[in-house]
């Protein structure tokens, strides 16, 4: 055990039992996982990622490269982060994580916050400023990544100054504390991303602060020598942590390597622990660790610790001795942690009194206080010898490690400079320096460094490479938070809805709506389902909830020009009180979408739209208002959910019809198709369509949608005595299909003209509509294009799948050419066959010709035919 | 003709869930549906002046022209959506009467008045832990120091569109979309386990 007897912020009342790769050890409260290692005399904790070389605590925080470990599910945690807890199994990895396929069982939330003013980092200077903003009444939100405040001074001695300013801060209602809680990501208008750690969890704090305070304090780096990576060479800074903090000696025999004055302290503290130092090494006295050897014991799991170091002078002249010690301290100076500086854009500049990178041109409303901005004078840096890079020993530079997590050296950097690369984003990934999940937090300076030593350049004009979020790795269960399972997108409902979970529906989604897809009877099947819904909605009547399809009112004396604008057909001359299918083109001339519009009143039209295009169509409408035709007087509002819509369809609709609304005459010629009337049932206001999307005599009864559920009931009890059929949207496919009504998206994609789906008809060619001129374009006019055709399989039972490529020769050599796809495609139970819509080129040229659809080992073949398969006259429509 | 049997709100499930929770939390927090609010929504152009008085006149009170704030008379409301675009807002059944009102307001003036009551339904949330229930979902800030009594907003509930209205120090008022309504309580009361 290499705990002290006394000292330290950790609790020796409190035991923690924990395990690490199997074996058991106790830690106390007030541990991390890293304290508790070390406490144990577990030296190696992990093996690096290429070379397999045995890896120790490198350093007392979020920078470690070298102690990866995994707790249960969660991967690629740096030990040093790993709060203790009673129970704890932690495995040491090597290098790599293991991703696990069980769902993340943590629970995670997202919160955002408003502050004045956020101060990143709890340490002397963010506790100092956030105790400054705290007095004004702002509101002031103090983050910490450790589990409490003080960053450095924990264990140094400052515990009378902690306590009170964090009493002082404790007492204002608006500052808010969080601790575990790193600051990752600083966007633009101060947007702060946090990441708070919980017990079974996380909280990602979207925090938006009006002035960020960045106290993020400053890293130590190290030097770099030949095998500079074995485990028991930890940063100076580092050392002391574990000592003052955790009471916890690293080591027995301490070496110091420094070249600057931070180290001063550090030996009088490894003393009163019981370390003896055997060796200072100072450049700026003119040695340095050239190499370092491992220790010869290497048994019981725990080899190839660090077993001494090699000093020589740093000229080279001299002589070399070796001292043997277990604990080699570094320290080559400190990088202010400018990561979120940067990132919010932020400037830097490198300071060569201070060798290290400082804030330059602060972007607005953010400032940087302490350590990380360039006062250096709490870490005691004092004065610094700039050095990076101890010479080779006529060794190759193959174990002078730049980046430990990495497992890159001075051998890769100086094979990348060799390839003629000089910018250090190259120099990066060609070596992958800082691409591991610490981001190089100890070894992208030193990167800089030894491309400026190498290629004789100033430091800062080689730079550093670009900070991005996050700072630290952020799971992917933070960023979804609640956002899962039922929450993880909004599910629209229909108020309709809980008759249709009552009475058996299954659901499809259909953009963020829940559609009833059929309605099984007992254990029917979607086949026998869908056919018995279809011949009901045939030869009966049946009804279905229209209710998602996207309604937009029109208002203004300019809404007829737009809408002929807006729509490839005209609408001057519909009445009010009438309806009319439009389609809408973009203006390449494709097909956009397409609904029925209904006109209402003077001035006042209604749009429907397709259900996925609801928001779409209003856009694409808003933007026309507002940007290209804004003399127009038309004003535009989204009434999709106000209107609850029964669909009622079949030869018997009009029975049910009668039933509900016995005063309202129904007869084609005083109700006729299109039309629209105003009525009433039971108390419910209902404005009846005879409109069809099956092909069939049918109306849709509009109501507010809180009268939807008692229309829907109302409408089932009307249909009784006429065995009135509820039905979804596979039914209503496939009643449309067989009168060859398209639906955009499923047979447009938005490469189909109008032309292309045989809808010439529907384009005016006394007005200008978005879209027209397109449709002079040759190459919408080419005879070739693929254009809308039915399909009659040759077996009546074979069913094309939806989106089958279609070929002219039955058994053509492969590649063959493919000439157009399967769009649509069912079991009719009108035709007792199957059917199917394709496009197909130069369609309406092969009529009566053979396509076949090659699939999985063997080949459907299929008659093309007209794209209407049913009722062609309107008879039934129309009657 | 309001026949009360038949029509029903879109959270009407969720009246004895809501009321579970303002006893669980000792009042700190009680969420309920409005139901059945009035709501009109109103196009004109604000730079009218003639029109804008004879709307103020029509309806008893002045439009808000200050973007996301509200102005009210007895039990009627007015909420600024847009620069031309209000949300008229009543107690149950007095939708007609408002849009008669606007529309005498409107006379021959270009506008559109639109009937949206069944459009959106009104969810109620008062207590001293609203604003930090809603901080788990909605973005903007809430803080009864910026999010006062009279202003209101067009934000997200997660992924929902709706209207937030402050209509006093402690009640917060979310118009949401009926068919996206059980999707918004579901998640208020999901974010209540945080």
């Amino acid at each position: 055990m290499s705990r002290l007897a006394s000292g330290g912020r950790i609790d020796r009342t409190r035991p923690i039992q924990f395990s690490f790769n199997g074996t058991p050890y106790r830690g106390y409260e007030g541990d991390n996982l890293a304290s508790a290692l070390l406490a144990n005399d577990v030296r190696v904790v992990a093996n690096s990622v290429t070379y397999g070389r045995p890896r120790g605590v490198f350093s007392a925080g979020v920078e470690e490269p070298n102690a990866l470990v995994q707790v249960g599910n969660d991967t690629m945690l740096r030990a040093t982060q790993v709060g203790l807890v009673d129970g704890l199994e932690a495995i040491g990895l090597n290098g790599r994580g293991r991703l696990s396929l069980e769902p993340d069982g943590h629970r995670y939330d997202k919160v955002y916050a408003h502050c004045e003013v956020l101060v990143i980092g709890g340490g002397r200077a963010g506790i100092t400023a956030a105790l400054e903003a705290g007095q004004t009444g702002d509101r002031v939100i103090l983050v910490d990544e450790q589990a409490e405040f003080g960053g450095r001074l924990l264990g140094a001695g400052w515990n009378d100054w902690l306590e009170t300013s964090l009493g002082a801060l404790r007492s204002p209602p608006d500052v808010r504390l969080l601790t575990r809680a790193t600051a990752f990501g600083h966007y633009d208008q101060n947007l702060v991303l946090i990441a708070q750690r919980l017990p079974n969890g996380g909280r990602l704090w979207q925090a938006r602060a009006k002035r960020v305070v960045l106290a993020t304090g400053a890293h130590e780096r190290p030097l770099i020598f030949a095998n500079n990576d074995r485990p028991g060479i930890m940063l100076a800074g580092a050392a002391r942590a574990y000592v003052n903090r955790y009471g916890v000696a690293p080591g027995k025999r301490a070496v110091i390597f420094t070249n600057n004055d931070s180290t001063d302290a550090l030996a009088g503290d490894l003393k009163r622990a019981g370390i003896s130092v055997e060796a200072i090494v100072d450049v700026r006295a003119g040695e340095a660790v050239l190499d370092t050897f491992p220790s010869p014991a290497g048994g019981g799991g725990q080899g190839g610790g660090l077993g001494g170091v090699t000093i020589a002078p740093l000229t080279g002249g001299g002589s070399r001795r070796e001292v043997e010690c277990d604990l080699l301290c570094v320290s080559g100076g400190f990088n202010p942690t400018l990561h979120l500086f940067s990132q919010a854009q932020g400037r830097l500049r490198y300071d060569q009194a201070l060798a290290c990178f400082v804030p330059d041109a602060a972007p607005p409303n953010v400032e940087v206080v302490g350590a990380a901005a360039g006062d250096l004078g709490g870490r005691g840096q004092g004065t610094i010898m700039p050095y990076w890079v101890v010479p080779s020993d006529g060794q190759d530079w193959s174990t002078h490690f730049v980046d430990l997590e990495r497992d890159v050296t001075v051998a890769d950097v100086r094979r990348a400079l060799s390839t003629g690369m000089r910018s250090v984003e190259h120099v990066k990934r060609f070596t992958t320096i800082g691409t591991g999940s610490d981001q190089g937090k100890t070894a992208g300076i030193n990167e800089t460094a030894i491309i400026a030593t190498q290629l004789g350049q100033p430091v800062g004009a080689v730079g550093v490479t670009t900070f991005r979020p996050p700072y630290v790795p952020v799971s992917f269960g933070l960023m979804a938070g609640r956002n899962r399972g039922d929450l993880f997108e909004p599910i629209r409902l229909t108020a309709m809805h809980p008759w249709h979970v009552a009475h058996g529906a299954v659901f499809e989604n259909v953009g963020q709506w829940k559609r009833p897809w059929y309605f099984p009877r007992h254990d029917e099947d979607i086949e026998t389902a869908v056919l018995r819904e279809c011949r009901a909605a045939r030869e009966g009547v049946a009804v279905m909830d229209a209710s998602t399809l996207g309604k937009i009112d029109i208002q203004g004396p300019d809404a007829v020009e737009f809408l002929n604008r807006m729509y490839t057909n005209a609408f001057d001359t519909l009445k009010i009180g009438s309806c009319r299918y439009g389609l809408m083109c973009k203006v390449d001339g494709m097909v956009f979408d397409d609904g029925v519009v209904m006109h209402l009143g003077p001035d006042h039209w209604l749009a429907t739209t397709t259900t996925g295009g609801a928001a779409a169509v209003l856009e694409w409408m808003e933007e026309w208002l507002q940007t290209e035709w804004t003399d127009l007087r038309v004003r535009l509002t989204s009434v999709t959910d106000h209107w609850a819509d029964v669909a009622v369809v079949g030869p018997r609709s009009r029975d049910v019809v009668r039933g509900l609304f016995p005063k309202l005459p129904l007869d084609p010629e005083s109700f006729p198709f299109m039309a629209i009337r105003e009525s009433e049932t039971a108390g419910i206001p209902v404005r009846l369509h005879r409109i069809t999307f099956s092909g069939e005599l049918a109306y849709e009864l509009w109501t507010q949608s809180w009268y939807g559920l008692a229309l829907w009931e109302a409408v089932m009890a009307a249909g009784e005595p006429f065995a009135i059929t509820p039905y979804g949207t596979e039914a209503m496919h496939v009643l449309r299909a067989e009168k060859g009504y398209i639906i955009c998206g499923q047979e447009t994609d938005g490469t189909v003209t109008p032309q292309d789906l045989g809808m010439s008809w529907i384009l005016s060619k006394k007005k200008a509509f978005i879209g027209r001129r397109s449709h002079r374009r040759r190459d919408t006019a080419r005879p070739d294009r693929k254009q809308l055709v039915g399909l009659l399989p040759v077996e009546r039972d074979q069913l094309l799948p939806e989106g089958a490529q279609l070929v002219v020769e039955p058994d053509g050599t492969i590649p063959t050419k493919m000439i157009g796809h399967v769009t649509s495609s069912y079991r009719s139970a009108t035709l007792d066959r199957t059917f199917a819509l394709a496009m197909l080129q130069s369609g309406r040229e092969r009529l009566g010709a053979m396509v076949y659809a090659p699939l999985n080992g063997h080949v459907v073949s299929a008659t093309v035919t007209e794209p209407i398969f049913y009722d062609k006259e309107n008879v039934r429509r129309d009657s | 003709m309001i026949a009360e049997a038949v029509r029903r709100s879109p959270l009407a499930d969720y009246t004895d869930r809501f009321a579970a929770l303002s006893t669980a939390t000792d009042g700190a927090l009680s969420i309920r549906e409005l139901p059945f609010v009035s709501q009109v929504d109103l196009r004109a152009d604000p730079k009218d002046s003639d029109l804008m008085q004879r709307l103020a006149t029509a309806i008893g009170f002045a439009l808000p022209i200050v973007p996301n704030t509200v102005t009210s008379r007895e039990d009627r409301r007015a909420l600024w959506l847009a620069p031309d675009e209000w949300l008229v807002v009543g107690p149950d059944g007095q939708q007609g009467a408002i849009e008669r009102e606007l529309r005498n307001g409107l006379n021959s003036a270009f506008g559109s008045i639109v009937d949206v009551s069944a459009n959106r339904t009104v969810i109620e949330i008062r207590g001293g832990k609203a604003r930090d229930l809603l901080a788990h979902c909605v973005p903007i800030d809430l803080d009864a120091r910026v999010f006062s009594a009279g202003r209101c907003a067009q934000t997200l509930l997660v992924k929902a569109h709706v209207i937030i209205e402050c209509r006093d120090e402690s009640g917060l008022i979310l118009y949401v979309r009926a068919s996206l309504a059980t999707y918004a309580a579901d998640w208020l009361l999901d974010a209540l386990t945080e």
